[in-house]
């Protein structure tokens, strides 16, 4: 039954179908179902290391909120604004932002901005990269070793070298991310650009269309389902390697905190994290890779 | 005054091990505007390297080919149909005519009225995959029609469908042309077919291509598909020539093991 549930999902995400999906209160009985299970072990295992969901929701909105005022907590009450986070974030001082937030929504947030630049300057580089890649074979037989050599580089030793070169710092981090996402974004695109069609693109030679025309309306299309593809993979990749890249001295990111809850042995606040963590990678699949994908598919119906 | 003046020497492809394919020699005729001339030739005899010539696809040959007095690929955008309808997947009916007409065009609502007149008003707005064969080249028609270009360019594009659907189509072409006043030139193998929709016939021989045989049809239009005229005239066409007969109908038994220019690579 799950298993076809997901299947189901699957072809969903490729082609939005109504009949497929399984309904929102199918969903919201199956996270019940979820918490539930969760709950009953948690109560009966009667652990500091097990919280129920209960403990875990009271421990993240404690933390969401701007003051944090836990009594035995391990740091004093620190105010922090919006404008703390684009600077934790990206080194610049940004004035007038001055909302304050909790913890939890810093650290995220910081955390989030880091892994945007990261994917964006990825997806940027490695498309122009893999694109150049496919159509030029000269260019692919000179630096095909260079990518297989990207791909097999371990991403902590990328990240540790960043940080000798530049600085324990935050665009240290940043780039380091990126470096690790961009040879993968290179070979889907090297494989979307070197299946281009020429048939289409002699229509498009034939009835002389701008080279911006070619661009949008010919070239690109065909590059689209290669460009989803990487979007994908990169986001979580980009997402979950930001996490491992904090633990190495920061003092803010998600990673870090983890590592300071891990150490004082904070399983709730932990797992907060972890669900604060989903929550926004489930926003930002609704909204944006959804729409976009869907986008994509369209003219497949 | 001509709309295509044709002189080509001499076209070669190169192949991938270094030899050498003569693909056209000495192919030389003129068309005046107005006129819809069938090249008819057996495959591999270089129709379609012909009209990548005139289109301006491919630049690269011995000769001189003038449009209207140009170069190909300078002067007014010709219209072409392919052999496959060859529609952007990714694009409606209605924004695949649009993506190659002027601007002129789209103010003088010409992608509109040509989709209404091939008979697709009702799928302007689909995705060609929606479409089926027959539609989808009646799309590419429209495509090749909405510039109203000086001259358009065929290459076999009625082959792999059903003769009613074909015939149909071949109506709507012969509409457009008379409608718009276009000059043709439509590649073909297909005697009956140059027969049904030409003003003239010109016969390549096998490779290297260039022009046997130069022969007005004549016969009034419009003309009925496989009537008593135009057998006799096939017929009296093959009794006078039967060596070219003999190439087109070992052409069509052969065709999916002829040599093709485009496997030879070098496009």
């Amino acid at each position: 039954m799950t298993a076809e549930v997901g299947a189901r999902g699957r072809v969903r995400s490729l082609v939005p179908s109504r009949a497929s999906f399984p309904g929102w209160g199918v969903r919201l009985f199956s996270l019940l179902l979820l918490l539930t299970l969760w709950h009953v072990s948690a109560m009966r295992a009667d652990s500091h290391f097990y919280p129920t969901p209960i403990a875990v929701a009271k421990a993240g909105w404690a933390m969401a909120r701007p003051v944090q005022q836990t009594p035995g907590s391990y740091t004093v009450p620190v105010k922090r604004t919006v404008g703390d986070v684009i600077r934790a974030a990206t080194m610049i001082e940004v004035t007038g932002l001055s909302v304050q937030i909790g913890e939890l929504p810093y650290h995220i947030g910081v955390t989030l901005i880091r892994a945007t630049i990261a994917f964006v300057v990825a997806m940027i580089l490695g498309s122009v990269v893999g694109i150049m890649l496919g159509r030029k074979p000269m260019l692919n037989w000179l630096f095909d070793s260079w990518i297989v050599l990207g791909l097999n580089m371990p991403a902590l030793v990328t990240a540790i070298l960043c940080y000798i070169y530049l600085g324990l710092n935050t665009w240290a981090l940043i780039l380091a991310v990126a470096i690790n996402k961009i040879p993968l974004v290179a070979v889907t695109m090297r494989e979307g650009a070197s299946a281009i069609e020429p048939e289409l693109i002699q229509v498009g030679r034939a009835f002389r269309l701008s080279t911006m025309q070619m661009m949008r309306k010919v070239f690109l299309p065909q590059l689209y389902p290669y460009f989803m593809a990487s979007w994908r993979t990169g986001l979580a990749l980009v997402w979950k390697i930001v996490l491992v890249f904090e633990l190495f001295g920061f003092s803010n990111g998600v990673g870090f905190v983890l590592q300071l809850h891990f150490q004082l042995g904070n399983v709730d606040r932990l797992l907060a994290y972890a669900v604060g963590f989903i929550a926004v990678v489930m926003v930002i699949e609704a909204l944006v890779t959804r729409p976009l994908e869907r986008r994509a598919t369209l003219w497949r119906l | 005054m001509n709309v295509l003046d044709v002189d080509i020497r001499r076209k070669n492809f190169v192949s991938s091990n270094g030899g050498e394919f003569v693909a056209i020699a000495d192919m030389k005729f003129a068309v005046p505007r107005g006129q819809f001339v069938c090249i008819i030739g057996p495959s591999g005899s270089g129709k379609t390297t012909f009209l990548q010539i005139v289109s301006g696809l491919d630049p690269k040959f011995d000769g001189e080919v003038r449009i209207a007095g140009q170069a190909p690929g300078m002067g007014p955008r010709l219209g072409y149909m392919f052999q496959s309808p060859r529609l952007m997947p990714w694009l409606t009916v209605r924004q695949n005519v649009e993506l190659v007409a002027t601007h002129r065009a789209v103010g003088q609502g010409m992608p509109q009225k040509l989709l209404e007149q091939v008979g697709l008003a009702e799928f302007i707005d689909s995705y060609p995959n929606r479409l089926s064969g027959g539609m989808q080249r009646r799309v590419a028609l429209a495509r090749a029609f909405v510039n109203e270009p000086p001259l358009l360019l065929l290459d076999e594009p009625f082959i792999s469908l059903d003769t009613p659907v074909a015939d149909k189509l071949r109506g709507i072409l012969l509409d457009q042309w008379r409608a718009r006043g276009a000059t043709i030139v439509f590649v073909t193998h297909d005697l009956r077919e140059a027969i049904q929709l030409s003003d003239r016939l010109l016969f390549m021989s096998a490779s290297p291509g260039r022009v046997v045989l130069d022969v007005p049809v004549p016969l009034d239009r419009p003309r009925v598909p496989e009537s008593a005229e135009s057998e006799a005239f096939r017929a009296q066409l093959l009794a006078q020539y039967p060596a070219l007969l003999a190439g087109l109908e070992k052409s069509r038994l052969q065709d999916g093991e002829a040599v093709r220019p485009a496997a030879l690579g070098a496009a």
